[in-house]
């Protein structure tokens, strides 16, 4: 291997490192506001991905119809919760959120034709898309049973990892879709070629992660999730409810899903199930920072994409392998260090 | 006690008739009633385990209570819930305090008025700077981690979050739990002082002589039922409080 190589390599690692500690980042989010392990992560890569390039190939995405479903099961449950408690003030509103909103999405959909618009407008179209099924998919599935215990929340989670597999085939079929590159600016370095695109991914990475950071520290909802995660009963006292804090980190789990799927789909073929390995490498990542530490967890995610850059190289049979046993040694590790407070 | 009801300027602002709440099929309270007025303090005492703070977590709607439970003129019905509660000014500062261990002071304080940001108020800063000079240790220690507060100052950060929803009833259970002496009387100096804007207290406590001399109105609380209520002047001088909860050196 010589130097070239290497930096290719390494190049590579690190792009594809970037995605994984945003997906991290969203995982430690999930779990430590609302202790699910959020396995269909990787799910939302893969429809922001492919519904991007369905926008782009002028096909109507199947993920449209996915919202309007949703809107629809949910605005009946709310709406039949509303009646029960006699305010029947609250059921315009719902009815406008839930349905309203992706009725006019969808409207939108049909009347602009995407494909002709500019590409900032499509990644809009398609995040305005995807971003809201966080969001209600926790409504759904895990607000009902937001008591329950982490394996409990954890077989919910599988369960929606395989439905919305199941859906993803239904809705952009078994063949994967590459979207147009966002820039075709490539920079020499030494010998090397840098790809405008692979910059791209990783600025935006880093952009977002400093977004996140101020949200986190600056802005009040940011400090009220991580209030929910320190102590929930604390935070419910203080009118920080579990299904807001839950509301609000699924948004923003389903926002950083659907934004790294859009990023590499120029870079990588998506199909609609590579969501799940990628998902599961920043999994790996996270499981670095014990799902409790944002910079470990983003470290730990960009050692993983290094580690498969490398080894995918050395040994590309075992590329996978090798990055998802060197979880062990990490979890050896984390079990030496972690002291039990019952036992001192 | 019905001359005083109709003086017409005491404003009830919660009103429990026949509460009972159990833990499965233990039950932990019986048919409590009590009342809490505009302005006043209104204490709980009584000994361990008696359910004062199972009464204080029915209130707030952690826990689910039968009875009838009439706050702000207003029956609770099956949509009572914490968040609600909080939107109308109920304000409960737990027994564990319940801070934000690895927030700042000034950030577990911002966020106690989280709820009124979000419908729209946008007056935290000033609020904060009210709740400092009631709690000027506060104001010293506002970049400092909640966690590394002392216990006395932990019990003020949790009253100055609670403040900091500019609450209409604000439940306190056991505020001086823990606490030193000297500690204990600033806590109790400071509620006295809270009573002037107006705000309805509801005291649970065991130190019932400090929870008396604070207090307009009390209530014993054992094993589950109402023993004993009255002015708190008068419950501090009869015998079997006395006896039971002051000691002998009750009357000084």
């Amino acid at each position: 291997m010589d130097l070239q190589i290497a930096l290719l390599l390494g190049q590579d690692g690190i792009t594809n490192g970037a995605i994984y500690a945003l997906l991290a980042l969203a995982l430690v989010l999930v779990f430590a506001v609302t202790r699910v392990i959020f396995i269909p992560q990787g799910e939302f890569v893969a429809f922001g991905a492919l519904t991007l390039a369905g926008l782009q190939a002028g096909r109507l995405p199947g993920t449209i119809w996915l919202l309007l479903a949703l809107g629809v099961v949910i605005s009946v449950i709310e709406a039949s919760r509303a009646v029960r408690e006699r305010q029947f003030r609250r059921i315009p509103m719902i009815l406008l959120v839930n349905c309203g909103v992706p009725l006019l999405l969808a409207g939108a959909l049909f009347a602009l034709s995407p494909a002709a618009l500019p590409l900032p407008l499509q990644v809009l179209l398609a995040l305005l898309v995807v971003v809201p099924l966080g969001p209600m998919i926790y409504r759904l599935a895990y607000q009902p049973i937001a008591e329950a215990s982490v394996l409990a929340l954890l077989i919910v989670s599988v369960a929606v990892h395989v439905t919305l597999i199941g859906l993803g085939l239904l809705f952009f079929g078994a063949e994967g879709s590459r979207t147009k590159s966002f820039t075709d600016v490539s920079f020499a370095v030494g010998d090397t070629l840098l790809q405008g695109q692979t910059v791209l991914v990783v600025v935006a990475s880093l952009v977002l992660i400093v977004a996140l950071y101020f949200f986190f520290e600056r802005t009040i909802y940011g400090k009220a999730l991580r209030a929910t995660a320190m102590n929930r009963t604390g935070a419910r006292l203080m009118g920080i409810s579990g299904s807001l804090a839950g509301m609000l980190s699924f948004t923003l789990a389903a926002a950083i899903g659907a934004f790294s799927g859009i990023l590499i789909s120029p870079i990588t073929t998506i199909y609609y199930d590579s969501g799940f390995l990628i998902g599961l490498k920043g999994f790996v990542g996270a499981i670095i920072g014990g799902l409790a530490s944002y910079p470990v967890a983003a470290a730990g995610a960009i050692l993983v994409g290094l580690l498969e850059a490398f080894s995918s190289f050395w040994a590309s049979a075992f590329k996978e392998v090798i990055v998802f046993t060197s979880i062990i040694p990490v979890l050896v590790w984390r079990s030496l260090k972690t002291r039990h407070v019952e036992e001192e | 006690m019905s001359a005083l009801l109709s003086q017409g300027e005491r404003v009830v602002i919660l009103e429990v008739n026949e509460l009972s709440v159990s833990y499965g099929k233990i039950p932990a309270l019986h048919g409590l009633a009590l009342k809490v007025h505009r302005g006043e303090i209104v204490t709980v005492i009584g000994p361990n385990g008696a359910g004062k703070t199972t009464l204080l977590c029915a209130l707030m709607g952690l826990l689910p209570a039968r009875g009838e439970i009439v706050y702000l003129g207003e029956q609770q019905g099956v949509g009572r819930s914490v968040e609600k509660l909080v939107r109308q000014g109920m304000t409960l500062v737990p027994e564990k305090r319940e801070l934000f261990a690895e927030m700042s002071v000034a950030d577990n304080l911002l966020l106690g008025a989280f709820d009124r940001y979000r419908v729209g108020h946008r007056d935290e800063l000033e609020t904060m700077d009210q709740v400092f000079d009631v709690f000027p240790r506060l104001m010293e220690r506002r970049q400092q981690m909640a966690g590394t507060l002392s216990g006395g100052e932990r019990q003020m950060l949790a009253m100055g979050r609670a403040l900091m929803a500019k609450p209409r009833l604000l439940l306190l259970d056991e505020p001086s739990l823990g606490l030193a002496p000297l500690i204990i009387k600033e806590i109790f100096r400071t509620i006295a002082q809270l009573k002037k804007t107006g705000v309805a207290i509801l005291l649970v406590e065991q130190n019932a002589r400090a929870a008396l001399q604070v207090s307009d109105y009390g209530y014993v609380l054992e094993t589950g039922e109402l023993s004993l209520q009255g002015p708190s002047r008068e419950l501090a001088s009869d015998e079997r409080v006395i006896e039971s909860y002051l000691g002998l050196g009750g009357r000084h």
